[in-house]
């Protein structure tokens, strides 16, 4: 589906990304994981081409993504960023199907979208004429979803998508959002810093240092064989204190 | 660096954009209308009236642009044709308007303006040269009678007109012929000058032997000992072209020269500036004593109709300037929003647009555009781009980073962006910029009665040149209203226009 291949970048002398190959599989969820300034969230716009590596190319199915064809590109990939970049000035209705109203979908192709969307987000329909400022944190990011959903993309790209959310409203959203992948059937690139969020979604995870991955596979791979020191680190320094009040079990 | 062709050209549009609304205004009124000109001060305005009434008794049709900025103002005007006649001084002819030629003496200024298709009178007959004038009081405490004494005391105060204090024949020459000391010496205007000296804060002021506050105000004029002020014949300047068109108007006109003595002079100032009669009855009233006409047609218009006359100038300059602002600024504002490169131009030459102080524009404006509303509007225009373009700029440039990202990701073209996304963003930073530069625009717009553009510029400098609190009001209260409603009017558009969920509370 994305096949990233010598990408690098480099930010006023800093290497964000160290030449780097990956690929992102058909229908499985991918999750990029680090620590801050890891360069996961580089990455992930880069696949998007809404930053061009100084180097490497990135190919959308089969496709190199070029300046030319990026816009394009992108209507067959859905993006969420962590607090949801919601258009304050419209509606969620709005928010939703601004892309495909300027493409000229009919008002009823909208409206039956919309519908479709606000009950596999499980968002309440009368929430559709609220304002951003009207919403809550996990509603914006329910529309923020759906407005990446809008045009039945081939890919959904999130990034931290629920770095901004409050615990309860996490897990739940946590779960619904694992349920909709599920359903949809989606290729998913997700980026997260939270190891026990990786472990839920990723079929994949791909964890990165100083713009390096360090190591690619399941989360039980990584905790039974770590690559380096640094993995086992990782991990450990994100064990709950829940954890290992029940003992060493993973 | 492109954009510095780019502005120019913008302002040309704008001009071209402008030129014949303005122009079509003129003609509707034009058909051999004789148009005549006066400065800022209340003898010029009478002598003007004076040759409107004298015109209109051989049957012309009139204009007459009074109280107009400064000499430039009306000697470029004269050149292009802008007006037909005005009264001018020989001392102003030759130390100024002339000033490169070296000429000096009667028949060489005429051949001069000859060579610049302009014809002069003889003179009218009074000599309204500058004298310097003290307070009786204080002269007679220092024992000063002469402009040499002053050489004595080097503390005091002097307070100049501007036009004296930079003009070659003012205080430049008048300090190294003298050799004065004086260093407290200011700029000010002529008849905020008397008010300083009644109260003191300044000693000696620069008067015209014919000022009608001489008298009132019990002031001595000090004896130019050594001769060094020029004289300062009233005359009539007028075109050639004038002459061929109505040569009897022009025959009717020259029946001034040698007409008015200084005395009387003096007592028409003095009617007008100390009894606030107007200047188009003083005028009538000599020529009619003069037996020169008989039934002089004095207009004096009501206050009501002045006011609705001031109204229409000023908001037609405030409405086109305001509305060829937006539809320039706004697209300023993008492009420096969008090409941080060309936005430094941009910005950087609306900012120092709005440092050039405002009679210098005005007059910068005249060769290009003429006197009247044109250079009016342009100028008022190019004072209210700034705040337009920087809140635009602002505006865009504040969209948080996580909204570009989201419409960059959705795959929504720029220009789409911009419509859908940027603008409507921005909105309420745009109106904010619109709404400082509408209110900005309606006091600015008061300065349009200096080049001849009316509104309620008009009875302010009328105002303050009589003295006239109550005058000075009918122009600065409307103003003011006029501020508000043009603000309030902006905020309904921005209930309109600026999208609900920029407005509702967190």
């Amino acid at each position: 589906m994305l096949e990233l291949t010598a990408v690098s970048k480099t930010y006023d002398g800093t290497q964000v990304l160290q030449p780097i190959d990956m690929t992102v599989d058909q229908g499985r969820t991918t999750v990029l994981i680090g620590p801050s300034g890891c360069g996961k969230s580089t990455l992930i716009r880069t696949m998007m081409g809404l930053i061009w590596p100084d180097s490497g190319t990135v190919r959308f199915e089969g496709t190199e993504v070029t300046p030319t064809n990026a816009l394009l590109l992108r209507r067959r990939m859905g993006y969420v960023i962590q607090d949801g970049g919601l258009f304050p000035h419209l509606n969620a209705r709005g928010n939703v199907s601004l892309m495909a109203r300027y493409l000229g979908w009919s008002q009823e192709r909208v409206e039956s979208r919309l519908a479709e969307l606000a009950s596999l987000t499980q968002f309440p329909r009368e929430g559709l004429d609220r304002y951003p400022v009207q919403l809550s944190g996990g509603q914006r990011q329910r529309v923020a979803l759906m407005r990446a959903l809008m045009l039945d993309p081939d890919v959904l790209l999130l990034d931290e998508p629920l770095g901004a959310l409050d615990p309860m409203i996490r897990s739940e959203l946590q779960a619904d959002l694992r349920k909709i992948f599920q359903t949809l059937g989606k290729t998913v690139v997700m980026v997260t810093h939270d190891m026990g969020e990786a472990g839920f979604f990723g079929d994949t995870i791909v964890l990165l240092r100083d713009g390096q991955i360090v190591q690619q596979g399941t989360l039980k791979e990584m905790v039974q064989s770590p690559a380096t020191p640094f993995v086992q680190q990782f991990i450990n320094a994100q064990r709950s204190p829940l954890e290992s009040l029940r003992g060493d079990s993973v | 660096m492109r954009a510095l062709h780019i502005l120019p050209a913008l302002l040309a549009a704008a001009v071209t954009l402008l030129s014949p609304v303005a122009g079509f205004a003129q003609q509707a009124s034009a058909e051999r209308e004789i148009t005549f000109g006066s400065k800022i001060f209340t003898e010029s305005v009478i002598l003007g009236e004076m040759a409107v009434h004298l015109a209109q008794s051989a049957g012309a049709r009139t204009l007459h642009r009074s109280e107009l900025g400064g000499t430039q103002v009306l000697w470029s005007a004269l050149l292009r044709g802008d007006i037909d006649v005005y009264p001018e001084y020989t001392g102003t002819l030759s130390q100024e308007i002339l000033a490169g030629s070296g000429v000096s003496g009667e028949e060489a200024i005429r051949q001069a303006l000859a060579e610049r298709g302009i014809r002069m009178s003889q003179i009218l007959g009074f000599n309204n040269t500058y004298v310097i004038g003290m307070k009786e009081e204080v002269a007679e405490r220092l024992g000063i009678r002469t402009i040499s004494d002053l050489r004595r005391h080097p503390d005091l105060k002097f307070g100049f007109n501007n036009e004296f204090m930079d003009r070659g024949d003012g205080w430049p020459m008048l300090r190294a012929r003298y050799n004065l000391p004086q260093q407290d010496v200011r700029g000010l205007n002529h008849d905020l000058a008397y008010r300083g000296l009644e109260d003191g804060s300044i000693h000696a002021m620069d008067l015209y032997s014919t000022d009608a506050e001489i008298q009132y105000y019990n002031l001595r004029t000090l004896e130019d000992d050594l001769g060094v002020f020029p004289t300062y014949h009233a005359v009539l300047l007028y075109r050639d072209d004038l002459a061929a068109r109505a040569p009897e108007v022009v025959a009717t006109l020259l029946q001034m020269e040698g007409l008015i003595s200084e005395a009387e002079m003096v007592a028409m100032n003095s009617r007008a500036k100390l009894d606030g009669m107007e200047e188009s009855v003083v005028s009538a009233d000599f020529l009619v004593a003069k037996q020169i006409i008989d039934d002089p047609q004095v207009e004096v218009e009501s206050a009501v109709g002045r006011l609705l006359r001031n109204t229409r100038a000023h908001l037609y300059l405030v409405s086109i300037s305001l509305m060829a602002a937006i539809l320039i600024a706004v697209p300023l504002g993008i492009l420096s929003a969008r090409q941080p490169r060309i936005g430094q131009v941009i910005l950087g030459t609306t900012g120092v647009i709005q440092t050039i102080p405002s009679l210098a524009l005005l007059v910068f404006m005249i060769p290009l555009l003429g006197i009247g509303e044109p250079p009016a509007i342009m100028a008022v225009f190019l004072y209210s781009l700034l705040p337009i373009v920087r809140n635009t700029y602002t505006g865009l440039h504040d969209i948080p980073p996580g909204i570009r990202e989201s419409a960059a990701a959705l795959g929504l073209p720029s220009g789409a962006t911009l419509r859908l996304v940027d603008l409507p963003m921005a909105s309420r930073a745009i109106l904010a910029g619109i709404k400082i530069s509408a209110v900005i625009n309606v006091g600015t717009a008061t300065l349009g009665a200096l080049i001849g553009a009316g509104g309620y510029g008009q009875p302010i400098l009328t105002g303050i040149r009589r003295d006239d609190i109550g005058l000075i009001l009918e122009g600065a209260v409307p103003a003011a209203a006029l501020a508000l409603v043009v603000q309030g009017l902006f905020e309904l558009i921005e209930r309109v226009l600026v999208p609900k969920g920029l407005r509702l509370k967190r």
